[in-house]
């Protein structure tokens, strides 16, 4: 029997735990002390009582089968998981003797019941922490066996990245090399790219939808930005690979310049379309949050819509966009596909938005796709470029999300 | 006198605040066009480069299906089983197109006269004869598939009349393509190679079912995982939480969550789920539990959204009855909730669907032939085989990635109105 044959008997067999228990109960009607517990109550309480032990033992089984010797795996040489089973066999009669003693009408089944729900509930609930630990940890060991191979010092202030290590010990440049800035440098580039044309964009749309378009043209321009959020950045990348790229570099090549055909200006215009509707939505939030009374002041005072804008308006709600714009940073540092597909891989120290440059994603991607020994230096360098990554973006959005809160604390 | 100098200043600068006031509101409105026509461009990109992999060209060849070729195949069922397993199909399929142009004699026209067609069409003609053996010994209709170059080129992606040494095809190809044309062998259908099979190296046999089960499987698993306990989540945290600092912990790791890189995901998968738990590499289950982690925060806010809007007096009502606070959640907040709940449930499975870059690194990027058939088997997803196919080098596959783009794209349209339908007719104004 395989692992899923053995939990659908458990549940099987609980089941039936169920309709046993829950029939008993209905004689209980009447007696003294019963009526704060209906009888489906004991009949969850009795097969909540079969059912998780045997799962537990069940798990525990499964994780620890290869280490087990033979002798307790299979003692008897009656074959496949004779053992196993007259373990859980042995939990579930203990369970159901347990449950069997509790099934009267003094014991509150309901109230045992929902106490185990409000603790699962609450298991349930830390599972984001636990995630996060996960995430720190798994980043943080791996960085940590890279640091101990490549001084930590190299790793952010050297400029020169090529992580291919060679096959034999002594040829040339055999380490590899892991300096991370012209890394830093890149997604730095791509990432202003980007800003540059999405914050303008996004914060004079979110302007004109919130401040001068009718409601109608609200309704309809608004989902239609939207259509921008919803699509994955992996068509994004596309898009800058079919489109964008020979566009730019025909343009160029048509003023006399040259453009890489994975130049940091591609990949930096089309991470820009994708953040357009990003900052739009986050800055019509903070808009739409300044207090009516202040725009009327200053109408009051004679001044055009455009004045009320630029000198009440945007300087009220600046904290809220700058929270906002911080989240696009973040969002835009962290982008992946876009600047797989649409960026290079060769490290390069360059200002140039037509030259071809690497981010720290692209790098991780390259490093982890194939396959490769997990221990070489090359694969640890991901997870420290990953460590790196999670770090710059964590402080970002904590930032960004306690200005955006501070901000929306003083309005209310 | 000064007021009147002030009201003349007033005045004078008037015109200039006008104007620069309807310099502003064209500046919002320009901003506001250049987006929508990125959303335009966009999509007729990706339509116009993709519709033409919807279709592919077949040639409407005769072959004699000779006994030679299939001898001793009428002795017995067995012999009829071996004689189907040995035949040359390959040649079957080449002799007819030489049979069509008998000029091509030399070794080397007969070499570019094979590469019109598909190195598949032998498998499909054997697919065929096995199906009806019968036929053996007679003259059959069969429906080769044309290379991708031909295909390209009755499509008009070829140009003909560039150098011969920079295009694929040579003059003397060109001039069999249109032969074979003009003698009406040549028919365009629809694509379903597409839809019934997995990866190939050859672009015109390639298909997506392999991607899309691969999605199905991990959308799967990830929903399964993220959707009760997102559950769990909003209603432990919007019903039950005391204000202490477990809770606060939970809700700021939940905020950072939703806004870590998605990559950092994957690498998570790669080091806890890969290397510690040792789970099958490539498979969508892993895919899914790393989904399920990403799409977690959506779930949770638009749970605890909906839990907040049902309002206050429902609670009081049941608690007033004498329900018990989880009779009270169970009862009739969370099922009052449930539209809202399932919407959000459905977005966070559409952003789901089109993330790729934790699942590059948990190894579901291998270029994988078969369909998966559970949720342990190598698998890729359709955003992953986009990507796959972007990369490759022949123009037939950027076609195809930009068909494989507006089958995703038709599923998140699916999707999104599937949630904007629920909010909308199940929504209640309390």
């Amino acid at each position: 029997m395989n692992p899923l044959q053995i939990m659908l008997l458990i549940l099987a067999a609980s089941s039936v735990t169920y309709m046993i228990a829950a029939r008993r109960a209905t004689r209980f009607a009447g007696l003294p002390g019963a009526g704060k517990s209906r009888p489906l109550h004991y009949g969850w309480y009795a097969a909540l009582w079969c059912a998780i032990p045997a799962m537990l033992i069940l798990a525990l089984w499964l994780a620890m089968e290869p280490r087990l010797p033979d002798t307790v795996r299979n003692p008897f040489e009656l074959g496949g998981h004779f053992a196993l089973m007259t373990l859980l066999a042995l939990t579930f009669g203990a369970a159901l003797a347990w449950a069997r003693r509790h099934l009267e009408p003094g014991h509150n089944a309901r109230k045992s019941i929902e106490r185990f729900l409000r603790n699962l509930l609450l298991i349930c609930s830390s599972i984001a922490i636990f995630t996060t630990i996960g995430i720190v940890l798994s980043v943080l060991f791996e960085a940590l066996q890279f640091f101990s191979l490549v001084p930590i010092g190299d790793f952010l202030l050297g400029v020169e990245w090529s992580p291919q290590t060679a096959i034999r010990e002594d040829q040339v440049g055999s380490s590899g090399a892991f300096g991370a800035v012209p890394l830093f440098a890149g997604t730095l580039l791509i990432s202003m790219i980007a800003m540059t044309m999405a914050a303008p964009l996004g914060l004079m749309s979110a302007i004109f939808l919130g401040e001068y378009a009718t409601t109608r043209l609200r309704s309809v321009a608004k989902p239609m930005l939207e259509i921008l959020a919803g699509i994955p950045t992996v068509v994004y990348g596309f898009f800058a690979v079919l489109w964008v790229a020979p566009t730019i570099r025909n343009a160029t090549l048509a003023l006399g310049l040259d453009a890489s055909s994975e130049s940091a200006l591609a990949a930096g215009a089309v991470m820009g379309i994708m953040l357009i509707p990003f900052i739009c939505s986050l800055s019509d939030d903070v808009i739409v949050a300044v207090p009516r009374n202040l725009r009327d002041g200053s109408y009051a005072l004679g001044a055009t819509r455009s004045e009320t804008v630029r000198k009440v308006v945007l300087p009220a709600a600046l904290p809220g966009i700058i929270g906002g714009l911080l989240l696009a940073i973040s969002r835009a540092i962290g982008e992946t596909m876009i600047v797989v597909m649409a960026a290079g891989l060769a490290a390069r120290l360059t200002a140039n938005p037509l030259e071809s440059v690497t981010t720290v994603t692209v790098q991780i991607v390259s490093l982890l796709t194939g396959d490769q020994e997990f221990d070489s230096p090359k694969t640890l360098a991901a997870f420290a470029l990953g460590l790196t990554l999670f770090a710059i973006t964590l402080v970002l959005n904590i930032i960004a999300l306690h200005i955006v809160r501070r901000y929306r604390e003083q309005y209310e | 006198m000064s007021n009147a100098t002030t009201l003349e200043k007033v005045r004078g600068g008037l015109r200039r605040r006008y104007r620069a006031e309807r310099r502003f509101r064209m500046a919002g409105m320009a901003s506001v066009l250049v987006g929508l026509s990125f959303v335009v461009l966009l999509f007729g990109a990706i339509i116009n480069a993709g519709t033409g992999a919807f279709t592919q060209t077949r040639f409407l060849l005769d072959i004699e299906l000779n006994e030679r070729a299939f001898a001793g195949h009428d002795v017995s069922p067995d012999a009829l089983q071996n004689a189907l397993a040995r035949a040359d199909y390959r040649g079957l399929v080449h002799q007819s197109l030489y049979s069509l142009f008998p000029e091509a004699r030399s070794r080397h026209d007969k070499k570019a006269l094979r590469k019109l067609v598909s190195s598949g069409a032998a498998f499909d003609l054997r697919a065929q004869v096995a199906a009806d053996p019968s036929a053996i010994g007679s003259t059959i209709r069969f429906d080769a598939l044309a290379d991708d170059e031909s295909d390209l080129f009755y499509k008009g992606k070829i140009n003909r009349n560039l150098a011969e040494d920079s295009r694929r095809l040579s003059d003397r190809q060109i001039a069999w393509l249109d032969r074979l044309a003009e003698i009406g062998k040549v028919e365009r259908r629809f694509n379903r190679n597409l839809f019934t099979r997995g990866d190939s190296r050859e672009p015109e046999r390639a298909g997506l079912l392999g991607a899309l089960t691969g999605s199905f499987f991990a959308l799967l698993v990830a929903f399964m995982l993220s959707f009760p306990i997102g559950i769990a989540t909003a209603v432990y945290l919007e019903e039950f939480a005391p204000r202490n600092r477990l809770t606060d912990l939970i809700e700021v790791n939940i905020n950072n969550l939703a806004a870590v890189p998605s990559i950092i995901f994957g690498l998570l998968g790669l080091a806890v789920l890969l290397n510690f738990f040792g789970l099958p590499r490539s498979s969508s289950l892993v895919g899914g539990i790393v989904l399920a982690l990403m799409t977690l925060p959506t779930i949770i806010i638009a749970g605890r959204a909906a839990l907040k809007a049902v309002p206050p007096s429902m609670r009081h009502a049941a608690l007033a009855m004498g329900a018990s606070p989880m009779q009270t959640v169970l009862h009739h907040t969370l099922p009052l909730a449930m539209p809202g709940v399932l919407t959000g449930a459905v977005i966070g499975m559409a952003q789901a669907l089109g993330e790729s870059a934790p699942l590059l690194m948990i190894g579901m990027v291998a270029f994988i032939v078969d369909v998966p058939q559970n949720f342990t088997d190598p698998a890729t997803a359709l955003p992953v085989q986009v990507y796959l196919w972007a990369n490759q080098a022949e123009r037939a596959f950027t076609e195809l990635a930009a068909a494989a783009t507006l089958v995703l794209l038709v599923f998140l349209i699916v999707m999104n109105l599937a949630a904007v339908l629920l909010r909308k007719s199940f929504e209640r104004r309390w």
